[in-house]
């Protein structure tokens, strides 16, 4: 089917008097891998339960892989997979048995759960704990498992609603070689989460979300960009004198000198610019010793397009940050 | 036909196999009720009752006969009760999402509960009649092979269509709730007077009107009603009071719980329509 796999128009929702999603529109391309970055509150969870179906539509339009949510959602369902924000396993059900029930629940045939219980064990590396119940899992372990309950019905497209949140750095980095399979197979990916890292190293393209609004989509690359703030570090013999000279360049925005070196920011993509600065200096006989090109960081994205840093960045922050923003 | 409901049954026939505790203290706990309660009430009541004449012509029934088919029926309303407890949790918890998300229509959610809690008390009420005839209680007595199939069957439908009515009821004030203080609340709050403004272990004939009109409208009297029909018969006496029951009666009894179930099932699709899990 051609067409997006996900497309939302002016999607509003409220709890009473609290705008939780104010208008936004946005659509996934089959195969894609798309984020929704945000701090706690931004609306995130809300427009993926809208989504999944949980929550009612209340205002505008959204269809998933071709299914209108609100007009057709039992399609929808049999569309998707998810992976919700908080574990969502059973204690004293098995592996095996998770899998098993989901299976049941979407109406699969006995042969074919059977078939799909044993690739999927094996993709998420848990047959060794088939019929261990999840009680006694690693976290990492369980959200393994309750990814492989989001593709248990070979979904078209995986919802991954903050997937490796309170997961150590090592278990995060599986996950997303897990995630990035689960895509490569060909199955579509939204997720949402608020880890800088997390959107920029995943995602084709990224919503950067907050209030309830979509300020900015593009991909990691062009969002970078779009700050036309490359920053370059160089180290020559003479530092004063290629200060002078490059205060008289147009492309360069601010100076600022360090111990050993010299960084400037750009107006515009670094990639482009570098050349002709170093040639500019080479034409006054000044011989760069070191240069460093940096891409702004999603961070420095975020602090841009929302003019604050994420409330509660939690792997990033203290402790108190993320307690004092917990909205659950 | 549309079978989902007997996913929500599988899984919670796992649970209840696989918590050890759980299974024993539901098994056990009948059984001391009769051991405990039924012999030293019985003891008490046959003592107070051994002076009054006896009706002519009547077969009579001692007092552990007469309170077993009240602790079936007892045993019957607290499983049942408890039976939708388990939503509750998986609501908490977020295992509902799960479930709701899927295209499983709601309504088999609460059917699979159901169908899995009137498993439970069919277990119970046969481990009940089982231990009662081994202490001693007069069931069945005189009744052909025939009639004692006959009549377990009626107990058990009896005692299925009074566990569906309560495991809706329950399922939808589990749906309904935050939190399980609140539904252990609003649970004893009903089984006080249903328990006790009933003919399960003692005759309504003393009550007070107020109590009586309870006791005639309880389900769980009709319940009990039912079960004695079938486990003692139409005619006996007890505790010095003459008991009969026309097979119009029993049927009304019974047409009455298969209302209070429909009613309560009602109840509960509405307030599963209504709740929402995010």
């Amino acid at each position: 089917m051609a067409g997006p796999i996900i497309d939302v128009e002016d999607l509003y929702h409220r709890f009473g008097e609290v705008v939780a999603v104010d208008g936004i529109s946005f659509s996934v391309e089959e195969g894609e891998i798309f984020s929704f970055l945000g701090p706690n509150g931004a609306g995130k969870s809300t427009a993926i339960n809208v989504l999944i179906t949980l929550l009612a539509i209340q205002q505008g339009k959204a269809t998933i892989a071709g299914f209108d949510v609100k007009e057709k959602p039992q399609q929808v369902r049999n569309s998707i997979g998810i992976v919700f924000q908080d574990v969502t396993l059973d204690r004293d059900m098995t592996c095996r048995e998770i899998l098993e029930f989901h299976g049941r629940l979407y109406r699969m045939p006995a042969a074919e759960r059977k078939k799909r219980i044993d690739e999927l064990l094996s993709l998420v590396e848990l047959d060794a704990k088939r019929n261990v119940r999840t009680k006694h899992l690693s976290g990492g372990m369980k959200r393994r498992l309750e990814i492989a309950r989001g593709l248990m019905t070979r979904p078209r497209v995986l919802f991954l609603d903050e997937p490796t949140i309170g997961l150590d750095p090592q278990t995060r980095m599986r996950m997303w070689e897990y995630i990035k399979t689960v895509n490569d197979e060909g199955t579509s990916i939204f997720l949402t989460t608020h880890y800088m890292d997390e959107a920029d190293h995943l995602s084709d393209r990224i919503s950067i979300i907050d209030h309830g609004r979509i300020v900015v989509t593009g991909t990691s690359y062009e969002l970078k960009n779009t700050l036309g703030e490359d920053l370059i570090y160089l180290e020559t013999a003479d530092l004063p004198r290629t200060r002078a000279i490059l205060s008289r360049m147009d492309t360069v925005r601010e100076i600022r000198e360090k111990s050993r070196g010299i960084v400037i920011t750009l107006d515009g993509d670094g990639t482009k610019i570098l050349p002709g600065i170093i040639e500019g200096l080479a034409g006054n006989d000044i011989r760069v010793s070191a240069v460093n090109l940096k891409k702004p960081s999603m961070d420095d994205v975020f602090l841009h397009f929302t003019g604050r840093e994420l409330r509660d960045a939690g792997a990033h922050k203290p402790a108190t940050a993320a307690i004092s923003a917990g909205r659950r | 036909m549309n079978t989902g409901f007997l996913t929500v049954y599988w899984r919670d026939m796992i649970r209840f196999f696989r918590f050890r505790t759980m299974l024993i203290s539901s098994l056990v706990q009948p059984a001391l009720w009769m051991a405990f309660f039924g012999i030293a009430m019985s003891a008490n009541f046959d003592r107070l009752t051994s002076v009054i004449p006896p009706i002519p012509g009547v077969p009579s029934v001692d007092y552990l006969t007469f309170m077993s088919a009240g602790v079936i029926a007892m045993t019957t309303l607290f499983t049942s009760l408890f039976g939708g407890v388990v939503l509750l949790f998986d609501k908490n918890w977020g295992l509902m999402r799960e479930i709701f998300a899927s295209p499983l229509p709601r309504n088999h959610i609460i059917f699979g509960i159901a169908l899995s809690g009137m498993t439970k008390t069919f277990i119970q009420a046969i481990i009940i009649m089982v231990f009662g005839i081994f202490l001693g209680a007069a069931f069945f007595a005189g009744f052909s092979a025939g009639q004692t199939i006959i009549s377990i069957a009626g107990i058990l439908l009896f005692t299925g269509t009074f566990s569906l009515g309560f495991l809706f009821l329950s399922a939808a004030i589990s749906i309904s709730l935050e939190s399980p203080e609140g539904l252990q609340g609003i649970i004893t709050l009903l089984t006080m007077p249903i328990f006790f403004a009933s003919n399960a272990l003692y005759p309504v004939d003393a009550f007070p009107p107020l109590l009586q009109a309870i006791s005639v409208i309880n389900p769980l009297s009709h319940l009990v009603n039912g079960i004695r029909y079938f486990a003692i018969g139409g005619n006996f006496q007890a505790i010095g009071i003459h008991y009969t029951a026309t097979p119009l009666e029993i049927v009304i009894s019974f047409l009455l719980l298969v209302a209070f179930a429909l009613l309560m099932f009602a109840f509960a699709v509405w307030r599963f329509r209504k709740a929402s899990v995010t």
